[in-house]
């Protein structure tokens, strides 16, 4: 008989609404199937959405079927996509001890502080200008910065799965924004902090 | 053979309806529903469904569209949630007294007053008594198979079917599942065809006033009064479990899914607790079962119930009678009573010497949250030696998550 | 198709006299057609026959010269009212009962 028990890896998303995390999560979702994870759950916040507020999307995945849709309350990973978000919302909230705080950001990751975790920054919003996006759209490029830290899925599946998305949508230019965040994210995973200016 | 895909669970039943070669749907959008309806009208709009879609200004009206074209001897089809469900309520005894095989999804939500948008099962319980048959999915790949079996269900016991899903957890969420084959569907789903469609040139009136009593008809037949005609929806709804059972054998040869159409037992041939809920909730236990199983060596397993109307009295009397406690977990209630299927599983019980001890917990009313771990301790402290309650209070429904 | 083994019970009916019984006992004025202004009867051809298409009981016959099933007429007095030419008058039962108060 099948055991429910498998891990699970959690991912929170936090994002504004109208940013683009509900597709990222499913991007990510999707490309998680195709490489052997047979449980991908991805679930918006319940209820309203408004454009510009913080709003969070939770993606878990697994080896196999996952049974328990019930909200992550304790995550391995956040994904932030607009480092003003850190202004109003508490992104380690769960978080569990020494997981991965990635993030869009100009600032270096030098910059952040977060003892006890782990942390990977990268501008994902000059990086999609570069690669021939609309200024602001973030949420293609910051899947590349969790392929990098997490070592989760392949960058070639993620940026494969982007382009089938965002097909008849600039897919080549999403898919490239993915490959140079994947390039250009720095990470500190040492867990002890650095100087601290969140 | 067709490839699983990842997908919301509304987009999982629009694309059965799709399959299903629905011909007419007619819906009023109301959350969390509303993405069905878009995508259905998407698919129309894109030539890639055939059916006419009767936009409408009312829930009512989108039941009193697919009363008449069911009537026709058209496939049609509707959605709906909370309120918009109530709203057509007066239409959805009509469609089943009238024998019509409507089929319809309802993306489960609370009730208003107050308002909600959040998931619970107050709007199905509500329209329990209505004659339809209401059927439960636990995830992506039930709501599209359920969906496809309800139809053929529908058209050969001529009774209509809900098939209900919990909104947000399903309908909002995205999960892999696999998309049957078109053709295979064609193979399995005939076209509907019904005797009674209206036709010019066999004119008859249906459902006018229907005296109390039998009385013979022009051509001098005996024909049933009011009470004759509800006796047999009542007995025909009984007889349709049969039906369901066999429509998922045949499901099963033709896609490799189902197994377990009425009740869905996990762990449940040792278990001491048996646990039972309908929807997404009989998954979530599972987790629950599994460690009590192993941290608690509590012998522990969940039976989803994925058929509510016709109510199977005497197989989960046959399925729970062996346990030492049944803990029924619902989100829905009579109210001033008790849960309404804690009520339904007591009295399916009653006639039978050995009965477990009964729990009735009522969880996730709006939306709230229902953390795995308040199951896994709420289960675990209910079924411990030392906790026997007087039976006056261990037949009052227990609120889990209050937090007034 | 429906499952041979169910019989899907449902309130149907084809529209003839008695659907509902012997309802001529209900009426309490009875249509006379008045066959000099009938518009059929006057012109020796099926025409109009208005009062065959709206009877709710099937009770008026598409004769040139059209007659009355009194036995199912409930005296509703539509054939009356849409009778173009008013060639049909309601007229008290009790008239024709012999010996009867006349109002």
């Amino acid at each position: 008989m099948q055991q429910t028990n498998d891990q699970i890896i959690q991912i929170r998303w936090h994002g504004r609404g109208g940013q683009g995390a509900i597709t990222a999560a499913k991007v990510v979702a999707e490309a998680a199937f195709r490489s052997g994870y047979g449980g991908a759950v991805m679930a918006p916040t319940f209820g309203t959405e408004r454009r510009g507020a913080p709003v969070t999307t939770s993606l878990k995945i697994s080896r196999s079927k996952i049974y328990d849709l019930s909200p992550i309350t304790t995550p391995d990973i956040v994904v932030v996509l607009d480092h003003m978000i850190l202004h109003e919302v508490d992104v380690t909230s769960g978080l569990k001890p020494g997981g991965w705080i990635i993030m869009n950001s100009p600032r270096m990751v030098k910059d952040y502080s977060f003892p006890g975790y782990r942390t990977a920054v990268a501008n994902a919003t000059r990086l999609g200008v570069e690669a021939g996006l609309r200024k602001g759209v973030v949420n293609t490029g910051i899947i590349g910065a969790l392929g990098r830290a997490s070592g989760l899925i392949g960058i070639d599946i993620l940026a494969e799965t982007i382009a089938e998305e965002f097909s008849g949508r600039n897919p080549d230019a999403n898919a490239l924004a993915a490959r140079l965040v994947y390039d250009a994210t720095l990470m500190d995973d040492s867990t002890t902090g650095g100087p601290t200016d969140a | 053979m067709s490839k699983a895909i990842i997908e919301s669970g509304n987009v999982a039943a629009a694309m059965a309806v799709q399959l299903a070669r629905a011909e007419v749907i007619a819906a009023y959008p109301i959350t969390p529903q509303t993405p069905v309806t878009e995508k259905l009208s998407e698919l129309i709009t894109a030539g890639r469904m055939d059916a006419e879609y009767v936009a409408v200004e009312s829930e009512h009206s989108a039941m009193a569209v697919c009363i008449g074209a069911a009537s026709a001897g058209v496939r049609a089809f509707t959605a709906t949630s909370s309120n918009g469900l109530l709203y057509m309520s007066e239409q959805l005894h009509w469609a089943a007294g009238a024998r019509l095989p409507i089929v319809m999804c309802v993306v489960n939500r609370g009730i208003g007053a107050p308002w909600s948008v959040w998931n619970d099962h107050q709007d199905a319980i509500s329209q329990r008594d209505a004659g339809w048959i209401q059927i439960f999915a636990k995830d992506h790949q039930e709501i599209v198979d359920m969906t496809l079996k309800a139809f053929r269900l529908a058209e050969l016991v001529h009774i209509p079917v809900m098939v209900n899903y919990d909104g947000y957890y399903l309908s909002h969420t995205y999960m892999p599942f696999e998309p049957p084959d078109a053709e295979r569907v064609d193979a399995f789903l005939p076209a509907y065809q019904y005797k009674h469609a209206l036709s010019p040139e066999h004119p008859e009136s249906l459902n006018t006033v229907t005296l109390p009593d039998a009385r013979l008809d022009v051509q001098g037949v005996k024909r049933g009064g009011y009470m004759d005609l509800r006796h047999n929806l009542h007995e025909e709804m009984g007889m349709a479990i049969e039906v369901w059972e066999e429509i998922d054998r045949d499901f099963q040869t033709h896609f490799g899914r189902g197994g377990a159409p009425v009740t869905d037992p996990y762990r449940c041939d040792d278990a001491e607790v048996v646990i039972v809920a309908m929807g997404s909730m009989a998954n979530q236990f599972r987790v629950v079962v599994d460690r009590l199983r192993q941290d608690d060596g509590i012998r522990a397993g969940v039976l989803a119930l994925q058929m509510y109307r016709p109510f199977p009295g005497a197989m989960l009397a046959r399925a729970l009678q062996s346990a030492k406690h049944v803990m029924v977990y619902e989100k829905g209630l009579s109210y001033g009573s008790q849960g309404a299927l804690y009520g339904d599983i007591k009295s399916a019980l009653y006639p039978y010497p050995s009965r477990p001890q009964l729990h009735n917990f009522i969880v996730g009313l709006g939306g709230r949250e229902i953390p795995t771990e308040s199951l896994y301790q709420t289960t675990k402290t209910s079924c411990a030696p030392d906790r026997i309650l007087p039976p006056a209070q261990s037949d009052v429904p227990q609120w889990i998550g209050l937090q007034l | 198709m429906p499952d041979p083994r169910f019989k899907i019970l449902t309130s149907a009916s084809t529209s003839g006299p008695g659907d509902a019984g012997r309802t001529g006992s209900w009426r309490v004025e009875r249509p006379v057609i008045d066959m000099s202004r009938c518009i059929p009867a006057k012109a020796g051809k099926h025409a109009c026959h208005l009062c065959w298409l709206l009877c709710p009981d099937n009770v008026v016959s598409k004769d040139l010269e059209p007659e009355i099933d009194l036995e199912y007429c409930k005296g509703c007095g539509i054939c009356a009212q849409e009778c173009p030419v008013q060639a049909i008058a309601m007229v008290p039962d009790a008239d024709f009962i012999e010996g009867a108060e006349r109002e």
